[in-house]
């Protein structure tokens, strides 16, 4: 697919040797990286069909020099477009061939722990999984768990509102981020919440969290760490439909319980995990179920009493209940690693990422099943069943031509059907590059506006990650003029009290 | 003051375009049970969103309720309730801060003033629970955010923004909320006759247990006895709450564990039932306050702090306060004559402890006038704010001036 970015400023790529030597002067020795065979290292992130050198890129250490880059950046008219550890599924840290590419690695330190106030303050390059290994040792973690916790940095997170397999209990980002420490572009330090709840006046930490890299630079995230619960155990369930697991899980939550996870794969997810990592799945399953259940011993032990009788009643054909830890652990590690099984599989795969109703999954897997024929492309699906996020993989093979487009045109169409059954574009892996171009599926062109004038408070100039999220970024002297109707409105009509 | 009362949505799509067109600012309000909090808005117009009435969708399985912003938040949470489910951010009324009864308030306020109540540090706040928003902005257009899913990252989320904005970004016409199961058991758990600082460090430790607390409370003396459903047990003494929910058997296993883990700080009674419920529905509203009508501050700070804040302010003046979010809320009554209602000295005690906000939810017009009832906030913070404000609101038409001066 072709994408159309921002069309590089001639004078900014004519102006890159003083660039590169002002940013030096901002940060001394390997910050700034200018050789191209280096900076082809950054030219992708999780998204890798789409690639692109950046300029030049700058790696900062300290917020001062955070503050100044980016204020000779507005100063000068460069554009910016922030990194993390670049695991982004939809291209949010996609370079620009005329902007600075600024990497956030380096700031890789946990600041402080408080056990008492129960929040950890961290630098936004740790990894998701870095705050929860800081603070294990007095039994402590950190909840939301996106998939690539391993790696992906929580500055990178708070710019997706990243979500995870325990979010329908423990929530996303958004809710368990009680504080920022942010960079505008025209370099002014600005920090939001903290340690305490409810930041005051608007809620700009909530505006921030999902912003995607365009609207300031994330220095510093203040976030609720939480005692883990004293255990976890897992229920595997095989069901002969997706519509009896649909029940199921429906049934599981009128019964009052909110599982920690809850997990849907269907049968060719199953069958390539099962391949893949021999996790003891049940082949003949149209539908797995994986429910976890956390908390005081004793509660989950009377919930899995619940959840068993619940499962038996929608028709499920086989059932399995951890009995340890590395039993619990066993079952989870098809999950988790369904993707990279997909990859096994197949020499590509596209992953989407909508969010419907539950209740309408059994309707939107029969008509995904329906365009798989169509487009010719095998898809495997798995689905966080708790809050309706769909992970649809679509097989295909980037060396056969047309292919690749193939699968973009399928992932659009699968898009297009969560909107249509009252669901959104992305559930978790954010718009990026990826659907920016299907925003108008769900907005109108007034809702796009009100958005990008939040993008007008912040950067009004357009420098920061410009190209992503919005299909067009309107200047914002347009965006500010307000239509008035005068005389059109039937307004003096309306009773008065 | 002239009211106008849409019917719908539509209706105020039109009243907010003539606004627009003939610049003229209007006060936004549904019950106007929260009128009293932020400055004086004095506009010659106002919008009565409480026609906008009705619950428009609500799957119990789906976890999930959308409804007109005019809605009494009564009327949910009485349909909620017959569904054994709730709103878990546990939304305050403000009724009985202002002597009032409970029960008026609509869901567009709820969300205005990004209402929470003591689960809030276990569940969050109302900005926690929105799923998406329908809105017309002080420009005279309409605009959806969000939608009924809980999980979205498709664009800016625009319903987080809107919380605790006090209707002065737009005029939401109806939202969406998150939805969750009601707890099936409830107990609290009440240790009399501790000090501030003690009681506070016993609620902090106990919540990074993995009892699961959802409510963590320090009553002192002065305040305590003024909740009947505690006297019992607190006895004319300073009352710590603790508060667990959830399933029965997980309920009576987590008390046990959470008595023996506090039984060395005194004597721990236990309260059931709907004597519990009205206590924290007490703690919740501030109602211990309700038969005076000196300025009432809501201060939040990182928890343990909250005692520091109160020894500060107590040595020299005279105040009640309780402390509730595990003691990082802090509600303080000045009974002090002070003429800006201790506002600079709450202020300088907030941020001595290295930051939180302090605002005021009760005071005369003539104190919301004189002194920021919003915490006032730094240059560049400040800039950012009112440039937000002027993006959607322009021409300043929606309640101007009512969380700051200029805006």
């Amino acid at each position: 697919m072709t994408l159309a970015m921002p069309t590089p400023k001639k004078d900014v790529l004519a102006r890159r040797a003083a660039i590169a030597k002002a940013l030096r002067a901002i940060v001394p020795g390997e910050g700034v990286v200018v050789n191209p065979e280096a900076l082809r290292a950054f030219e992708s992130d999780g998204l890798t069909a789409y690639r692109q050198a950046p300029m030049l890129v700058v790696l900062p250490e300290t917020v001062e020099q955070v503050s100044q880059i980016l204020r000779y950046c507005h100063e000068n008219g460069i554009r910016v477009v922030p990194r993390g550890s670049g695991t982004s599924l939809s291209g949010g840290a996609l370079p620009l061939a005329d902007g600075v590419l600024l990497v956030m690695s380096k700031f890789n330190k946990v600041l402080e722990i408080d056990f008492d106030n129960r929040v950890a303050v961290v630098q936004p390059g740790v990894t998701n999984l870095g705050v929860t290994n800081a603070v294990s040792h007095r039994g402590f973690y950190y909840a939301p768990d996106p998939s690539s916790q391993i790696a992906c940095s929580i500055g990178g997170n708070v710019a997706e509102n990243s979500g995870g397999v325990h979010c329908l209990k423990y929530g996303l980002t958004a809710n368990n981020v009680l504080g920022i420490e942010i960079v505008l572009i025209t370099g002014e330090v600005v920090r939001l919440g903290g340690k305490h709840l409810d930041a005051e006046g608007y809620d700009l930490l909530g505006l921030m969290t999902g912003s995607e890299g365009l609207l300031a630079v994330v220095t510093e995230v203040t976030v609720r760490i939480l005692r883990s619960p004293e255990t976890a155990r897992a229920v595997l369930v095989g069901f002969p439909s997706s519509e009896d697991a649909g029940r199921c899980v429906a049934d599981i939550i009128g019964a009052g319980i909110i599982p920690g996870g809850m997990e849907m794969m269907d049968r060719p997810a199953v069958n390539a995990a099962e391949d893949f990592v021999h996790a003891g799945y049940p082949r003949d399953a149209e539908a797995l179920l994986i429910v976890e259940l956390d908390g005081p011993q004793r509660e989950v032990s009377h919930l899995l009493a619940q959840v068993e009788q619940i499962a038996r009643a929608n028709n499920a054909q086989s059932l399995r209940v951890s009995n340890s830890e590395a039993e619990r652990l066993a079952f989870w590690a098809g999950r988790k690693a369904a993707f990279p099984a997909v990859g096994r599989i197949s020499p590509d795969y596209y992953c989407m990422d909508g969010t419907i109703p539950r209740k309408e999954l059994p309707l939107v897997l029969r008509r995904i099943r329906a365009l798989s024929k169509r487009y010719g492309l095998h898809v495997a699906n798995v689905f966080h069943a708790g809050d309706g996020n769909l992970h649809p993989l679509i097989l295909y093979d980037a060396n056969k031509p047309d292919e690749l487009q193939k699968a973009e045109a399928f992932g659009a169409d699968i898009l297009r059907l969560c909107v249509e059954v009252g669901g959104v574009l992305t559930g978790e892996h954010g718009v990026g590059v990826e659907k920016r171009d299907l925003m108008p599926e769900m907005f109108n062109e007034i809702d796009l506006a009100q958005q990008e004038r939040v993008k007008c408070a912040f950067d009004p100039k357009h420098l920061l990650n410009p190209g992503k999220m919005f299909p067009a970024l309107h200047r914002c002297a347009e965006l500010g003029r307000v239509h008035v109707h005068k005389g059109e409105v039937r307004f003096p009509d309306l009773p008065r009290f | 003051m002239t009211t106008l009362r849409p019917a719908d949505a539509g209706g105020v799509l039109e009243a907010v375009r003539w606004a627009v067109a003939e610049e003229l600012p209007i006060e936004v309000f549904g019950h106007g049970s929260k009128r009293g909090v932020g400055r004086p808005v004095q506009t010659q117009y106002g919008i009565d969103l409480s026609a906008l009435n009705g619950v428009t969708l609500y799957e119990p399985e789906e976890l999930v309720l959308s409804a007109r912003a005019g809605t009494p938040v009564a009327d949910i949470e009485a349909l909620l309730d017959r569904n054994r489910q709730m709103f878990a951010f546990e939304p305050m009324d403000f009724g009985p801060l202002y002597g009032a009864p409970r029960g008026r308030g609509t869901l567009g306020g709820l969300l205005a003033s990004n209402a929470s109540g003591p689960r809030r540090i276990k569940a969050g706040a109302a900005r926690d629970h929105v799923l998406g928003i329908n809105a017309v902005s002080g420009r005279g257009e309409t605009f959806k955010s969000g939608g009924r899913v809980v999980k979205n990252v498709t664009g800016y989320d625009l319903s987080k923004g809107l919380a605790g904005s006090w209707g002065t970004l737009a005029v939401v016409t109806d939202a969406t909320f998150k939805v969750l199961p009601k707890p099936e058991s409830v107990a609290t758990l009440v240790v009399a006759g501790l000090d501030d600082l003690t009681a506070v460090t016993a609620l902090c430790k106990a919540m990074g247990t993995s009892l699961d607390i959802s409510g963590a409370a320090h009553l002192p003396e002065a305040v305590a006895g003024e909740v009947p459903d505690i006297s019992f047990a607190s006895a004319g003494r300073a009352a710590t709450l603790l508060r667990l929910e959830g399933f029965a058997p997980s309920v009576d296993f987590r008390a046990q564990k959470l008595a023996a883990a506090i039984g060395r700080l005194g004597e721990v009674a236990v309260i059931e039932g709907e004597a519990a419920v009205a206590a924290w529905r007490d703690v919740r509203d501030a109602a211990m306050f309700g038969a005076t009508t000196h300025p009432i501050w809501r201060v939040s700070v990182a928890p343990s702090a909250g005692p520091t804040v109160v020894a500060a302010l107590k040595e020299s003046h005279t105040i009640r306060y309780f402390h509730d979010w595990s003691g990082g809320l802090v509600w303080i009554e000045v009974a002090d004559p002070s003429p800006h209602g201790l506002a600079r000295e709450i202020r300088t005690a907030v941020a001595s402890v290295g930051g939180g906000h302090a605002t005021l939810m009760r005071g005369s017009p003539a104190l919301r006038a004189a002194v920021p009832p919003f915490e006032p906030q730094p240059g560049p913070l400040a800039a950012l704010s009112q440039r937000l404000k002027e993006q959607f609101d322009p021409r300043g038409i929606l309640n101007p001036g009512r969380m700051v001066a200029s805006g």
